[in-house]
């Protein structure tokens, strides 16, 4: 089975934010800040994490997260582990 | 004393076990009155051992089990006092809730940490005291004590060396990087994991079960497999004052303390 594209794996973070933060999901796109736009702290970002972590079935240290704020890099980060 | 309501946590005996619930703003940091506390629950454990056939540690705050230690109080007390003061302070301390840790650890009945959300530093060193750890599938493990230029300095090296292989504890220790429960489960530290919101429900069942045992059969067969590192313990708390006394800590506790970014938990 291939790999998700990047595409995919972004459109499936942003609806997983959308849908565990209660965000209107047409509200979020690729290169938003997530902590502005999802309202949250880095605690609140371990608990994104954890749930990627899960959906995705990967493990993605948190120091590949050191200074990744928009989407559209996390996804990259994530499409590096699948 | 069967039951206790303190400011950072509670304990009673439900079903035969005793639940000790944290419940300290926001993450049960660990400061001097939760070792207050910790210790008077130390002290009534011997009697309470006699009422009940398990010890399930879990926490009522939402973010999880517990951040760890109290780094702003850390930080604030030794800005009040000159740096040996600081130094003496910091190993009392450690001396002090060494000793709650290893009364726990060394418990005759069984301990069960019922885990959720945040388990970082000195909540994962409590955790680790305890025999079976249930946790939560969104709770996540972490020793980040490394960014701050320190070691853990609970009990956790020698605990996590004396259940894990040391290959995993030094990924952990090193890169001071945070995992999920999978991972946990994977290498060997939690034995049971429980849908969102269902762990001290799962340690409650766990405790029912390991109820059904004769206690002195099951304490003989803990006391068995769990040694305590004392020695390791002790020199821990060496290595972590030694380290506590350079200059480049009081920056680290510094820039996590004065830290108003959105990110003071990522590395």
């Amino acid at each position: 089975m291939s790999a998700p594209t990047i595409d995919h794996t972004l459109d499936e973070i942003l609806n997983l934010a959308a849908s565990h933060f209660k965000v209107s999901r047409e509200k979020l796109t690729p290169d938003d800040d997530f902590f502005k736009t999802l309202g949250i702290d880095s605690l609140q970002a371990l608990d994104l994490l954890t749930r990627l972590e899960h959906h995705f079935r990967i493990e993605l240290p948190d120091y590949e997260l050191q200074g990744v704020s928009d989407f559209r890099t996390l996804a990259g980060r994530i499409q590096a582990r699948l | 004393m069967n039951d206790f309501k303190g400011q950072t946590l509670s304990w009673k005996i439900v079903n035969g076990a005793i639940e000790l619930a944290l419940h300290r703003d926001p993450c049960n940091e660990i400061g001097s009155l939760t070792l207050d506390e910790l210790e008077k629950f130390a002290e009534a454990l011997p009697c309470l051992a006699n009422e009940a056939r398990a010890l399930i540690i879990h926490s009522t705050q939402k973010a999880g089990f517990s951040a760890g230690a109290d780094l702003r109080e850390l930080f604030q007390r030794g800005q009040q006092v000159d740096r040996s003061a600081a130094l003496r302070g910091v190993r009392e301390f450690l001396e002090r809730i060494h000793a709650v840790m290893n009364t726990i650890d060394a418990a005759p009945l069984t301990t069960i940490a019922a885990v959720h959300g945040v388990t970082f530093g000195g909540g994962f060193e409590l955790a680790l005291v305890c025999d079976i750890i249930v946790a939560d599938r969104m709770a996540r493990f972490c020793f980040p004590e490394l960014r701050l230029g320190l070691i853990p300095g609970f009990g956790g090296i020698p605990r996590l060396k004396r259940d894990l292989g040391n290959a995993v504890v030094r990924d952990l220790l090193l890169t001071g990087r945070s995992f999920n429960v999978m991972k946990a489960q994977q290498i060997g530290l939690v034995s049971q994991i429980a849908a969102e919101g269902e762990a001290l429900r799962v340690a409650r069942a766990t405790a029912s079960q390991v109820g059904k045992f004769d206690k002195r059969t099951a304490a003989a067969a803990k006391a068995f497999v769990k040694p305590i590192p004392y020695e390791e313990l002790k020199r821990e708390i060496d290595i972590f004052c030694d380290l506590y006394s350079r200059p480049a800590v009081e920056e680290g506790l510094r820039r996590f303390v004065e830290n108003e970014g959105v990110q003071p938990y990522l590395p």
